[in-house]
């Protein structure tokens, strides 16, 4: 069974935000509402200083705190690629897997259930290019099963330095960043 | 220097997580004081003080049960899709201390109605006569009594646990990732709950014993949080920096006055005179216990949710 992740090279990443419109155009996403968005982090003393610009959303976890938590099963890994998802009609908006999730990952969608990035399922499980891929003008974000060693994003694991987002919270998540 | 920014405004996301309001302090204290006057009550029947006239295991069960109900119907008004509610019963979900909750709550209703047949009050009997003919029975068989009194103080020990699992078991908030923390709110319940029923106990007797287990409660409760917050200085940078929100930063004036020190030095030093007979026993007392216990709830469930692995990365 795949275990489907994301590779995102932040040597390319401009901050465009091109990934973040076509997400909400994809998606429906409500005004106001972001399932991915572009975060800065600048490091270091001035004129040495460091910056990283990279795009973030759910992280698809293979420990997935906020599946565990769900009272109602709404919140789920899909039989497709391991994918973390939210089934809106078994989702009472209890809140607690906005809680549960380090990333904050998560948002009330104004009809009452949580959401969140699904990798573009409806896409991805037809083997086409999640949204935010199809349209970055450079290229940075890769999509693909990391169980299999031959995949592009595999093999970009394994030849460049990655890094992951709070590793320490226990979450095993599965979007890398090559830095 | 680290700076970082993002382009993401979710509502009641960023800058810091707030999805849970007053509702869910509110559900947390009155199920926590519940769980208490669940477990008073039981203790009570369980020494056959049924018996006596003016005992208040007559009527905590359905004050208990109305507490209780009010509690849930501020976790309903949390809801943001209400008409799903059911759903919760339609499943268990072992990993979610949230589906224990639900399911615990059927067990805790039936216990407390059970409690209330025990005695039925005047109001329910003129309506339900029934309730007098099965309170009979039920006064029949001293045994089943006993029995009702463990099953009230043992779902009650298990509401009080989950209000405190709830909350620990959602690591990304580090100010609530402690396994101490569902002891903290079982003896806060205690300690709420026995300030409530020594404030409106007829019983002197019952009035002093509240009293003096009350006393106990607070220097338990008052242990558990230096315990809480060692834990939480002795463990990561996440961990210590939520410490660090509740002793010095934007929470530490609610919790060192309204919780630490008005919900339980004073109400101690107040009640220790009292029980020794050097001054009278006073409403003010059991008001603080409690008044400070729903502010505990209240700064532990915001700070909570202001902590954050990320803020590690701010350092």
């Amino acid at each position: 069974m795949a275990r489907f992740g994301m590779v995102i090279d932040t040597k390319k990443c401009v901050g465009c935000q091109d990934c973040v419109i076509a997400c909400k155009t994809e998606n429906d996403v409500p005004d106001g509402c972001s399932r991915d968005w572009i975060v800065t982090e600048t490091n270091g003393k001035f004129p040495n200083l460091n910056m990283e610009i990279r795009t973030e959303r759910c992280n698809h976890c293979d420990n997935p705190p906020c599946v565990s938590c769900c009272p109602t099963g709404a919140s789920h890994v899909h039989d497709v690629g391991n994918v973390v998802l939210v089934t809106h009609e078994k989702c009472i908006g209890c809140k607690a897997c906005h809680e549960a999730c380090p990333y904050d990952a998560r948002f009330v969608n104004p009809a009452g259930y949580a959401d969140k990035c699904t990798f573009c399922i409806h896409r991805t499980e037809k083997g086409e290019e999640t949204a935010c891929q199809a349209v970055c003008p450079t290229h940075c974000i890769y999509f693909g099963d990391l169980d299999d060693p031959n995949s592009e994003v595999s093999i970009l694991l394994n030849s460049r330095k990655n890094h992951k987002l709070i590793p320490e919270a226990g979450t095993k998540p599965r979007i890398f960043y090559l830095t | 220097m680290l700076e970082i920014t993002t382009t993401r405004n979710n509502l009641f996301i960023d800058p810091t997580v707030t999805v849970w309001g007053w509702e869910i302090p509110i559900y947390l204290f009155l199920g926590g004081m519940v769980a208490g006057m669940m477990i008073i009550a039981g203790y009570f029947i369980l020494k056959r003080r049924d018996k006596e006239e003016n005992c208040s295991c007559h009527y905590l069960p359905w004050i208990s049960i109305a507490l209780l109900s009010l509690g849930m119907f501020a976790l309903f008004l949390d809801l943001s899709h209400k008409l799903y509610v059911w759903r919760l019963y339609t499943t268990f979900q072992i990993t979610s201390p949230m589906s224990w909750g639900a399911w615990i709550l059927l067990l805790v209703y039936p216990a407390l109605i059970a409690n209330v047949l025990i005695s039925p009050p005047k109001f329910l009997t003129d309506k339900v006569p029934f309730a007098k003919t099965l309170s009979g029975k039920i006064k029949e068989h001293p045994f089943l009594i006993k029995n009702i009194g463990v099953m009230n103080m043992v779902f009650g020990g298990m509401l009080g646990i989950y209000t405190g699992v709830l909350l620990s078991t959602l690591g990304a908030r580090p100010l609530w990732n402690t396994s101490i923390l569902w002891v903290l709110f079982v003896v806060s319940g205690l300690s709420t709950a026995a300030a409530f029923v020594h404030m409106i106990a007829r019983d002197k007797y019952e009035r002093e014993l509240l009293a003096k287990a009350d006393n106990g409660f607070l220097i338990m409760e008052l242990v558990v949080l230096i315990m809480m917050i060692v834990g939480l200085l002795t463990s990561t940078q996440a961990h210590i920096d939520a410490a660090y929100l509740i002793l010095n930063g934007p929470y530490a004036a609610t919790f060192w006055v309204f919780v630490v020190l008005m919900g339980i030095v004073i109400p101690l030093i107040i009640q220790l005179l009292a029980v020794n007979h050097k001054i009278k026993h006073t409403p003010i007392a059991p008001i603080l216990v409690i008044v400070g216990g729903l502010i505990l709830r209240f700064v532990i469930v915001q700070a909570g949710q202001y902590s954050h692995w990320f803020n590690v990365h701010f350092k």
